[in-house]
C-alpha cells in the first residue's frame, strides 16, 4: 500500500524531460574550479597553506582576519584558515564515503525491488517505508547512539541515512523503464529477460544516479558536519568544519569569523557539488529526452 | 444576428459568392498583411509572413494546414494570446471597425469571452481539471460581470441545454473528467458561447474526438453558425473543414497558398499543395491507388514542406499488385474466441475483448477499425502475445501462440512484429537509428558483423532513409521520418506479420500518405501481412483488404473492406460511416 | 535539515477515473455518457463504500509501519556493543560490581531470552510504556512529554512559515521572463541547500546579537520563536519553492490555461485561481515528509538557539548511548510521520479528487 507521499517520491525520481531550461552556466564552471580547489586541499594542504592546524599560539588568539591570517585565529590562536583547508580532507572522505555507502545500498535494494517479482518488490517497498519513518538525521542518530561516536561511525551513520530515499529513486527508476515502451518493444522482439535488463534497464535507470551521487555528496557533508556540530562526530581537536563551527559559537559575538568562514566553507562546497550534480542531470536528461 | 437560416439558403450565398476573401463592407473582421514572429528582438523567426482575410457574420472560415504551417498561431492572434514572446504586425486587423493591434492586455480583455470566443481542442485538457464544469462556463459571464450569482447559475443550465448536455443539473456540477469526451466538448463550447460573441475562433475542436462525436459537435458548430456567428475554424482536416466553411483558406509556411470559396478550393483547387493534401487524403476513392508522389523521405527533418510532391497529376499505382487476398493456406493468424477482461479502478470488472474471432491470411492486410475502447488494442496485444487472454487462443502459422509458454515463444517472435502510433517512446532514448535497426537483426542469419551492418543499410534503403540517418538519434527525426525507422526495425526479422497499431494517427496527412504508401509497397515486395488497427475509417478503408469493425470489445461486423464500408449489414458500422465527413461538398 | 530525494516536479498518477486511452480518441464514452440515473447512483455509493475500504487499510497499514520501525529499534538496541547495564550503571561513583550488574540485568530484563525481550517491549509501547532512561532513571515518556510542546510549536510554525514564503515567492517570481525568473530559481536552489545550523548563527549574530531585535536565548514567547522557525522555514521554504515553481511553470502551458484567458482573465488572476491548485499539489504531497525532515531539523536548531526540546533530550541521550530516551524520541517522530502521511493524503484528496489512493 502507498501513501501519496510514497508515489509522489516516486515520481520524483523518474526524469523531469526537463532537459531544456538553461541558466547557471557560469556557476558550472566556478563550481568546478571551487570542487578542483578543495580536492587539492583534501589531497595536500600543505600545498595551500604553511601554516599547522594544531598550533596552538595563546598569545595569537582572536586575531581578527588580516593579512597574516586571511580567515583570523580561533580561541587557541590556530589559524582558521589552515584549518579549514585540514578540514577538507576529513569532510570530502565522509561526504563521498557516506554516498558511496547510501547509493550502494540504495542500487541494491532498488535492483531488489524492481526486478524480482511483486511478492519482493512489495516487501522492500515496506521496508524502504518504514525506514522513510525515521526522517534523515534520526536514523544517522540512532545509529551513532548504538555505536558511539567516531569518523567511520559517521560515514555509516549519515550513509545509512541518506540510502533509503536514494533507494526509492532507484526502485522508481527501474520500475519506470520496465514499464516503459521501449521495453516492451524488446520483449515484443523475442529478446530474453537477461538481455532486456543487460541493454536497457540498468543503463538507462542508473542514468540518473551519478547525477544524484553529485548532490548527494553535497548532502552528506551537510549532515557529517550537523553531527559534528552536536558534539556526535569526530572528537577534537579534529580540524572538521562541524566541530569548528560549535566551538566557535561560543565566543561568536567577539569572533563572528569563527562562524562564518567555517560555514562558509560548508555551503560553498556543498553548493558545488549540487550544482555540478545538477547540470550533469540536465545533460543527461536532455539526452533521455 | 440574422434568424436561422436553412441550410439551402446558405448554400445559395456560397455559389453567389465567388469573390476571393475580400473586403466588402459588412465584414465582421478584417484581417490584412498579418505578419507573427517569435523570439527575442535580435532572433525573430516569422511564422505567420502576411496573411490577409476577412470574415462576415453567420460565414464560416477554415484556415487549413499541417503542423508548423502557423494556423495555430493566426488563431491566437485573433485573441492576443500569442504570448510575450512574439511579435505581432499588420496593414490592418480590425474587429467590427476597431483596430486590434497594439492592444493592451487590459484592452484585450474586453474582447476576450464577450466579443471573440475560442474554442481549443481536447476539452480533457482544455478545462480546469480541478474545477467543476458549471464554475467553468459561468467563468466568462463571472468575468465580464454578467448578472448576479444565481443568474448565472441558470445561464449554466441554459447553456448547457443550448449545447445539448442532458441532465445539466447534474453536468454542471460534476468535473470534467466525469463527463466523455463528447460531452466535455459541449462543455467547453459552451463556455465559449456563453456571452454571445459575434465571432468564434475553433482551433481544431474535434480533433481528440471519435468519428460519431466528432459528426455531433460538428453539427452543434453548424448550429452555431446559423443563429448568425462568425465561425473561424482550424483544422488539419479537410473532410472535417468541407462540411462547415463558406471560405478556405490553405496554410502553407506561414503563407495562404490559395484561399477562396469553400466549393472552390475543394474541388478545383489552383495551388500544387491544396492538390497533394487533397491526394493525400486516404479514402475509398484512393483505395488502389498511391497517396503521395515519391517513396524516399525527405532531407530537411519535420518540414511538412518539402514532403509534398509538386506533381500535376496523381500517379497511378501500377506497383502495388498485392498477392490476391484469401490465397490458399493456413492464415498466418488465427484468432478463436479471444476474451479478456480488467479489473478497474472502481472494482468492477469490464470485458474488454468479448468473444473476438478472425484471421489473416498471408499477403493481406486486415483492418480493424473501432472507435476508442472498443479493445481494438488489447486485442493487437493479445494478438502480440504481450498481454495473455482469459479464454480463448491465437494461433500463428497454425501453430498455438498464446496458449504456449514465453520460452517456447520466444524463438518465433521474429514471425510477427509491430509499429506503434508514438514510434519515439518505443525506442530505448539513448541508441542511434543505426543500433535501434540492427538490434532486431537476428544474429542466427547474419552472424558477422558486417553482414548485419550490410542488412540495417538494405533495411534503411527499403524504408526510404538515406545512409545519413544512421548515426542520428530518433529525437532529432521527424514523426515521419521515426515511423520509417519503426518500419525499418519491424522488417529487421523477416516477419511474415507486422501489426500496425494506429500507425499514422499522429503524423499530418501528407506523412500519412508517405508512409501509408511505403507499407502497401513493402507488403507487394515483401509479401507481408498487416493486421492494421485504426479508428480513421478512411484509413482502414484504403488500406485492408478485409475489415473488421468492433464495438465494446465484439466483433461487430466482418468483411472485405468494400463490402463492409459500401454495403454495412449493421446499424453501427452504417453509424460510423454515416458520421464520417467527407469532402463532397455539394 | 535533510533534503529529500531530488527536488524534481512532482505530479500525481491521475489514472483513476479515465481509463486507457488508445490514438487520439477521448476515453471510453460508453461508461459514463448519458448513464441512466439507477447506474449512477449505484456508482456512487460504491465509490464511497470503497473509499471507506482505502481508509482503512491505510490506517492498518500505518500501524504496520509503526510496528516494523519499532521492531527495527528493537534490533538496533540489540546489535549495539557492550552492555547496557554498564551504562546504567555508570553515573556512580566506583566501578560498578558483577552483583550489581546482575542485579541490573534482572530488573530490566536484560538476562531474558531476545523473544520475551522483544515481546515485553513492544507490549509496553502498546499501553504507551517506552521504558525507563539508563541515564537519568526517569520513565522516558514523562521525559520525552515535558519536552514534546516546544519542538512540535516550532515545527508547525516553521513549516507553515515556509509555504507562506514558497508561494508568495513562486507566484510573484514563476515565469515572469527569463531574468526574474532564473533569480528567483538559484535564491531557491541556495536557501535549500543552506545547512540550518549555520544559518540559524548567521540569523542570531546578526538579528539577536548585533540588532537585538529578538532575544538571544530561547525561552517562551512569541519572539523567541521568530528566528527558529525563520532558520527552518528558508531553507524548506527553498525547497518546497522549487518543486512548486516546477509545477507552477508546467502548469501555466497547460491549454485550460489559455481557454481561461481566452475568456477574459487578467495573468494575475489566472496564477491565483486556476494555476496555484494545481502547482501546490506536489508541495502538499512533499509537506507531510517535510514534517518529519523538520523535526530533525529541529533538532539542530534548537541546539543553536539553546532553546528547550526534543531536540535537547535527544542530542544528550544519543551522547550518552541512553537508548530508551533515544528510541523513544525516534518513535515519536515516526508516529508524527506516520500520523502527518494520513492527513497529507486526506488533504491531497480534497484538492485533487482524481488522484488514485493505491
Amino acid at each position: 500500500m502507498t501513501t501519496i507521499i510514497n508515489q509522489a517520491l516516486d515520481q520524483a525520481s523518474r526524469p523531469t524531460g526537463d532537459g531544456g531550461r538553461r541558466g547557471f552556466r557560469p556557476g558550472v564552471t566556478l563550481s568546478v574550479l571551487l570542487i578542483a580547489f578543495l580536492v587539492v586541499a583534501a589531497i595536500d594542504p600543505r600545498l595551500l597553506t604553511s601554516q599547522s592546524p594544531y598550533a596552538v599560539n595563546l598569545a595569537e588568539s582572536f586575531k581578527s582576519p588580516a593579512l597574516g591570517h586571511i580567515f583570523g585565529t580561533d580561541q587557541s590562536g590556530r589559524d582558521v584558515y589552515t584549518r579549514i583547508i585540514y578540514g577538507t580532507r576529513q569532510s570530502l572522505l565522509i561526504g563521498i564515503g557516506a554516498t558511496a555507502i547510501a547509493m550502494g545500498l540504495a542500487i541494491f535494494l532498488g535492483l531488489l525491488a524492481g526486478l524480482s517479482g511483486r511478492f519482493v518488490d512489495g516487501l522492500v517497498n515496506r521496508f524502504l517505508e518504514v525506514l522513510f519513518a525515521f526522517p534523515g538525521l534520526l536514523l544517522a542518530l540512532l545509529f551513532v547512539a548504538a555505536f558511539g561516536l567516531g569518523a567511520s561511525t559517521e560515514i555509516i551513520a549519515v550513509g545509512i541515512g541518506s540510502a533509503p530515499g536514494y533507494a526509492r529513486m532507484v526502485r522508481g527508476q527501474i520500475l519506470a523503464v520496465k514499464g516503459s515502451p521501449y521495453v516492451e518493444a524488446a520483449r515484443a522482439l523475442g529478446h530474453p529477460p537477461n538481455r532486456i535488463v543487460r541493454q536497457h534497464i540498468f543503463p538507462n535507470a542508473m542514468r540518473p544516479l551519478v547525477a544524484m551521487a553529485a548532490m548527494g555528496i553535497g548532502q552528506s557533508i551537510v549532515w557529517a558536519s550537523a553531527l559534528s556540530f552536536l558534539g556526535l562526530g569526530v572528537p577534537p581537536p579534529a580540524p572538521e568544519w562541524g566541530a569548528m563551527l560549535d566551538a566557535g559559537r561560543n565566543f561568536v559575538t567577539q569572533a563572528w569569523w569563527l562562524e562564518v568562514f567555517p560555514g562558509l566553507a560548508i555551503v560553498t562546497c556543498a553548493l558545488s557539488v549540487t550544482t555540478i550534480g545538477r547540470y550533469l542531470r540536465r545533460r543527461f536528461e536532455g539526452e533521455t529526452g | 444576428m440574422t434568424a436561422t437560416a436553412g441550410r439551402g439558403d446558405l448554400e445559395d450565398e456560397r455559389v453567389r459568392d465567388l469573390s476571393p476573401a475580400g473586403t466588402p463592407a459588412s465584414a465582421l473582421l478584417e484581417v490584412a498583411d498579418l505578419r507573427v514572429g517569435f523570439g527575442p528582438h535580435r532572433a525573430q523567426r516569422p511564422v505567420v509572413k502576411g496573411v490577409s482575410f476577412s470574415v462576415r457574420a453567420g460565414e464560416c472560415l477554415a484556415i487549413v494546414g499541417e503542423s508548423g504551417s502557423g494556423k495555430s498561431v493566426t488563431a491566437r492572434t485573433l485573441l492576443g494570446l500569442t504570448g510575450g514572446l512574439s511579435r505581432v504586425e499588420a496593414g490592418r486587423l480590425e474587429f467590427n471597425g476597431t483596430s486590434l493591434l497594439g492592444l493592451s492586455g487590459r484592452q484585450w480583455r474586453k474582447f476576450r469571452g464577450s466579443q471573440i470566443g475560442f474554442i481549443l481542442q481536447d476539452a480533457l485538457v482544455s478545462l480546469d481539471r480541478l474545477r467543476l464544469v458549471g464554475q467553468e462556463i459561468a467563468e466568462p459571464l463571472r468575468l465580464h460581470r454578467w448578472g448576479t450569482r444565481a443568474a448565472r447559475q441558470r445561464k449554466v443550465i441554459e447553456l448547457l441545454t443550448q449545447v445539448g448536455v442532458p441532465e445539466p443539473e447534474v453536468r454542471a456540477r460534476q468535473r470534467p473528467s466525469q463527463l466523455s469526451g463528447g460531452l466535455r466538448q459541449r462543455a467547453l463550447i459552451a463556455s465559449a458561447i456563453a456571452l454571445n460573441p459575434a465571432l468564434i475562433v475553433a482551433d481544431e475542436p474535434t480533433t481528440a474526438l471519435d468519428v460519431t462525436v466528432q459528426a455531433q459537435i460538428l453539427g452543434l458548430l453548424e448550429q452555431t453558425k446559423a443563429q448568425g456567428k462568425a465561425l473561424i475554424l482550424i483544422s488539419h482536416d479537410l473532410a472535417v473543414v468541407a462540411r462547415l466553411a463558406d471560405q478556405v483558406a490553405v496554410m502553407q509556411d506561414g503563407v495562404f497558398v490559395e484561399q477562396g470559396p469553400a466549393h472552390q478550393v475543394l474541388t478545383r483547387p489552383q495551388a500544387a499543395y491544396t492538390r497533394a493534401l487533397l491526394d493525400a487524403v486516404p479514402s475509398a476513392h484512393a483505395r488502389g491507388t498511391r497517396l503521395s508522389g515519391g517513396r524516399t523521405a525527405p532531407r530537411e527533418a519535420g518540414h511538412p514542406a518539402a514532403d509534398i510532391a509538386t506533381q500535376a497529376q496523381r500517379p497511378a499505382l501500377t506497383d502495388v499488385a498485392r498477392i490476391p487476398a484469401g490465397a490458399a493456406g493456413t492464415p498466418v493468424i488465427r484468432a478463436e474466441r479471444l476474451v479478456k477482461r480488467y479489473l478497474g479502478p472502481d472494482g468492477r470488472t469490464r470485458t474488454v475483448v468479448d468473444d473476438v474471432s478472425f484471421e489473416l491470411r498471408a499477403g493481406e492486410t486486415l483492418g480493424v477499425v473501432g472507435e476508442s475502447g472498443s479493445g481494438k488494442t488489447t486485442t493487437a496485444r493479445i494478438v502480440l502475445a504481450l498481454t495473455a487472454p482469459e479464454e480463448g487462443q491465437v494461433l500463428l502459422d497454425g501453430q498455438p501462440w498464446t496458449s504456449v509458454p514465453e520460452k517456447q515463444r520466444r524463438e518465433r517472435r521474429r514471425r510477427i512484429t509491430t509499429i506503434y502510433q508514438d514510434p519515439l517512446s518505443s525506442f530505448d532514448p539513448r541508441w542511434s537509428v543505426g543500433h535501434i535497426i540492427a538490434d532486431s537483426i537476428q544474429p542466427a542469419e547474419y552472424p558477422s558483423r558486417e553482414a548485419r551492418q550490410q542488412r540495417v543499410s538494405e533495411l534503411l534503403a527499403m524504408v526510404g532513409l538515406s545512409e545519413e540517418y544512421r548515426d542520428r538519434r530518433p529525437l532529432q527525426l521527424s514523426g515521419g521520418q521515426r515511423q520509417r525507422v519503426a518500419i525499418a526495425r519491424a522488417l529487421g526479422p523477416g516477419p511474415s506479420v507486422i501489426v500496425c497499431d494506429e500507425p499514422v494517427s499522429a503524423l499530418d496527412v501528407s506523412i500519412q500518405a508517405q508512409v501509408l504508401d511505403l507499407l502497401s509497397d513493402l507488403q507487394s515486395e515483401l509479401a507481408v501481412s498487416y493486421l492494421f488497427i485504426s479508428h480513421d475509417l478512411g484509413v482502414v478503408h484504403h488500406m485492408s483488404d478485409r475489415v473488421v469493425v468492433m464495438k465494446d470489445g465484439r466483433i461487430v461486423e466482418t468483411g472485405t473492406a468494400d463490402e463492409v464500408f459500401g454495403q454495412p449489414s449493421e446499424p453501427y458500422t452504417r453509424q460510423l460511416i454515416d458520421a464520417l465527413p467527407s469532402l463532397d461538398v455539394a | 535539515m535533510s533534503s529529500p530525494p531530488d527536488g524534481t516536479a512532482l505530479s500525481p498518477d491521475r489514472t483513476a477515473l479515465s481509463p486507457d486511452r488508445t490514438a487520439l480518441s477521448a476515453p471510453a464514452s460508453s461508461a459514463v455518457a448519458g448513464a441512466p440515473r439507477a447506474r449512477r447512483t449505484l456508482r456512487l455509493r460504491w465509490r464511497q463504500q470503497r473509499g471507506w475500504l482505502v481508509w482503512l487499510k491505510r490506517l492498518i497499514g500505518a500501524i504496520g509501519v509503526l510496528w516494523a520501525a519499532a521492531t527495527l529499534t528493537f534490533i538496533v538496541q540489540q546489535l549495539m556493543p557492550g552492555s547496557p547495564a554498564l551504562t546504567i550503571l555508570s553515573g556512580g561513583a566506583t566501578k560498578p560490581t558483577q552483583a550489581q550488574i546482575m542485579a541490573v540485568d534482572q530488573t530490566y530484563g536484560f538476562n531474558k531470552p531476545v523473544i520475551i525481550q522483544y515481546l515485553t517491549f513492544i507490549g509496553h509501547l502498546a499501553q504507551g510504556n517506552l521504558g525507563t532512561s539508563y541515564l537519568q532513571h526517569q520513565a522516558v515518556s514523562t521525559i520525552i512529554a515535558q519536552q514534546t510542546w516546544p519542538t512540535l510549536e516550532l515545527t508547525i510554525v516553521s513549516l507553515v512559515l515556509s509555504w507562506i514564503i514558497a508561494v508568495v515567492f513562486t507566484i510573484t517570481t514563476a515565469k515572469r521572463g527569463r531574468p526574474v525568473s532564473a533569480i528567483g530559481s538559484g535564491i531557491e536552489i541556495v536557501a535549500a541547500g543552506l545547512p540550518q545550523y549555520w544559518l540559524g548563527i548567521i540569523l542570531l549574530v546578526a538579528f539577536a546579537i548585533e540588532l537585538k531585535w529578538f532575544p538571544v536565548e530561547g525561552g517562551g514567547g512569541l519572539s523567541s520563536l521568530v528566528l527558529p522557525s525563520l532558520t527552518m522555514a528558508i531553507p524548506l521554504a527553498g525547497f518546497i519553492g522549487q518543486v512548486t515553481r516546477d509545477e507552477f511553470a508546467k502548469v501555466l502551458d497547460q491549454p485550460f490555461i489559455t481557454s481561461a484567458r481566452a475568456r477574459g482573465m487578467g495573468d494575475t488572476e489566472v496564477r491565483l485561481r486556476h494555476a496555484l491548485r494545481h502547482a501546490v499539489l506536489p508541495g502538499i504531497t512533499l509537506s507531510g515528509w517535510a514534517l518529519g525532515s523538520l523535526f530533525s531539523s529541529a533538532v539542530v536548531v534548537e541546539a543553536v538557539f539553546a532553546r528547550e526540546g526534543l531536540g535537547q533530550v535527544l542530542t544528550n541521550a544519543v551522547a550518552g548511548q541512553d537508548m530508551p530516551v533515544v528510541v523513544g524520541v525516534t518513535l515519536l517522530v515516526a508516529l508524527v510521520y506516520v500520523v502527518a502521511n494520513l492527513l497529507v493524503d486526506a488533504a491531497y484528496v480534497l484538492v485533487d479528487p482524481e488522484i488514485r489512493l493505491a
